[in-house]
């Protein structure tokens, strides 16, 4: 590391300036005969750091790509056994059958509508909810004890009981959907709300926002990154609550092709509707990626690394 | 005062920087010398915080060289405590632990005058506090280069002349080589053997303040200086 340091004007000079500033002498030699200085480390300089979009993609492809390879030359190689799980191959074929002779984009579409339906109700309600016991103390003391209550219970103990109350129709699932995903996004929304900089809150009251106008200028959007968390683990849940739902009371559905699937022991079959929940789960969380965007515009160039 | 030694305690060399076709830097050249205080005085927007993140390693120069000492720390202009920690463990911040360590951070503490503070939470210190517990947290290291970035500007008037004066008192004491941001004439005045100006991505203005120490506001080479930066910021004397 050599630097040449003679153009730095940090020099003893001393003027008596009466107004007691004094320009340094232009090429004034700082460190006269001394080329590297002792103890000072070099930065690095450049654009680094900055990743192009491509190589971005690249890095977000490859552990799918390996596990895909991977699977590939383990079932090709026999190392894995057919039995255990089918080839890259043989799961083609069992899609290709699937799309041709069984109607799966009908039982792909019919899955999807009960996991939007579901959704929308669930995390409706759940954000009504957080918003309410977040914001009001009686809304807390009314409704937070019962909701944690209820939180626990594991929904799938509440299928057979949903098709008794709601009968073997598109209800009963739609509605254990809904439950499903209420909780999560309630309390991630419950606790953005609270989260909110009250400073801010009593700023807007002081300038007459108040009920509804506050809720839906300040409270809500200053709460959007919980609430969208929220919104991130409804939607992974819904797909959950979609294979549990599906496998009782369904004529229709990828989950209705697992059950079948299963007790037929059709692993190729299996490993498709696999696929097809991998594809619904990564479209869903590219989704809330976008809504995220769009719903917060001030977080656009701030995002923290 | 402070008489630079020959050692540099930092400089850097035909240094630009550029966000996307923005450039905020350019050919940029500056040498701290050790024990020397450098005052960057500049509009907001200049490039004065920029730069001095450079220096701290936080941004990446886009080209140029930068050479800096292995123990340089900064005074944002928030205190930046983690709340989650005792004040005396966010002085010994990212220090090895040892059996010394907070004795370390104590006697530093006792340095700004909070040794009794060690004990509490972030969250209940004043704004001054918090920023003395902040230089106390810089200085534990025994900087060769000291970073402050304008680290009175988020206080009151009163707490800001007291801390002016600890700074300069602690920087009498540790010797460090400092760079300090700031937007206010007077207090670069105070405070610098040396006063920049940073305009059009350069350091345009480069002037040693030649007032003997303990400064004060006010007298004739003081107004002449603030008048001549101030002119040289694009604020004439007579507006004021």
């Amino acid at each position: 590391m050599t630097v040449d340091v003679t153009n730095t004007p940090a020099g003893g000079a001393v003027s008596s300036d009466p107004v007691g500033l004094a320009p340094l002498p232009p090429g004034a030699e700082a460190f006269p005969g001394q080329k590297a200085p002792v103890g000072l480390v070099s930065l690095s300089v450049g654009e680094g750091g900055k990743r192009s979009r491509r190589g971005s993609l690249a890095l977000r492809l490859a552990v799918p790509v390996s596990i895909f390879v991977a699977w590939w030359i383990l079932t090709v190689t026999n190392v894995i056994e057919p039995t255990t799980l089918s080839t890259p191959g043989a799961t083609w074929d069992a899609f290709v059958q699937l799309l041709l002779h069984q109607d799966l984009i009908g039982d792909v579409g019919v899955s999807i509508r009960r996991a939007l339906l579901g959704l929308a109700l669930g995390a409706g309600v759940g954000l009504i909810l957080g918003i309410i016991v977040g914001l009001y103390r009686l809304g807390e003391e009314l409704l937070d004890s019962s909701l944690q209550m209820l939180r626990t219970v594991p929904y799938p103990a509440l299928i057979f009981l949903f098709i008794v109350w709601f009968g073997v129709g598109e209800a009963s699932h739609v509605l254990l959907i809904g439950l499903a995903t209420l909780f999560p996004m309630y309390l991630n929304t419950f606790n953005g709300v609270r989260n909110v900089d009250r400073r801010v809150v009593e700023a807007a009251r002081s300038f007459g926002v108040d009920g509804w106008q506050l809720i839906r200028r300040v409270v809500v959007p200053l709460a959007m990154p919980s609430i969208m968390t929220g919104l991130r683990f409804s939607a992974g849940i819904s797909v959950i609550a979609l294979v549990f739902t599906e496998s009782i009371g369904a004529s229709q559905g990828i989950g209705y092709l697992v059950s079948q699937a299963n007790s037929l022991q059709q692993i190729p079959v299996l490993v498709v509707c696999i696929i097809i929940y991998a594809l619904i789960g990564i479209t869903a969380d590219i989704s809330v990626r976008i809504l995220e965007r769009y719903t917060m515009p001030w977080r656009r160039h701030q995002a923290v690394r | 005062m402070n008489v630079p030694t020959t050692r540099p305690a930092a400089i850097v060399l035909d240094v630009a920087k550029r966000f996307d076709d923005r450039e905020v830097l350019a050919e940029l050249d500056l040498t701290v010398a050790q024990g020397e205080f450098v005052a960057l005085l500049g509009a907001s927007g200049s490039g004065k915080t920029t730069l001095l993140r450079i220096l701290a390693g936080l941004d990446v120069a886009s080209s140029g060289e930068v050479l800096v000492p292995d123990v340089r720390t900064v005074v944002y202009q928030e205190p930046r405590l983690v709340a989650s920690m005792r004040v005396w463990r966010n002085v010994v911040l990212g220090l090895p632990r040892s059996e010394s360590t907070r004795q370390r951070a104590v006697s530093a503490l006792r340095e700004v005058g909070l040794e009794d503070h060690a004990d509490e939470w972030p969250g209940t210190l004043s704004g001054g506090e918090a920023q003395r517990v902040a230089l106390a947290r810089a200085l534990v290291r025994e900087p060769q280069l000291l970073l402050l970035d304008e680290p009175f500007a988020a206080l009151d008037a009163l707490t800001r002349l007291r801390m002016q004066s600890l700074v300069a008192e602690l920087c009498e004491r540790h010797h460090p080589g400092v760079l300090l941001v700031t937007h206010d004439v007077e207090e670069a005045i105070l405070l610098a053997d040396r006063v920049l100006v940073l305009r059009d991505s350069k350091i345009a203005v480069d002037r040693r303040v030649e007032l003997p120490r303990p400064r004060r506001v006010g007298g004739e080479a003081f107004d002449g200086l603030r008048d001549a930066l101030l002119a040289e910021l694009g604020v004439l004397a007579g507006q004021r």
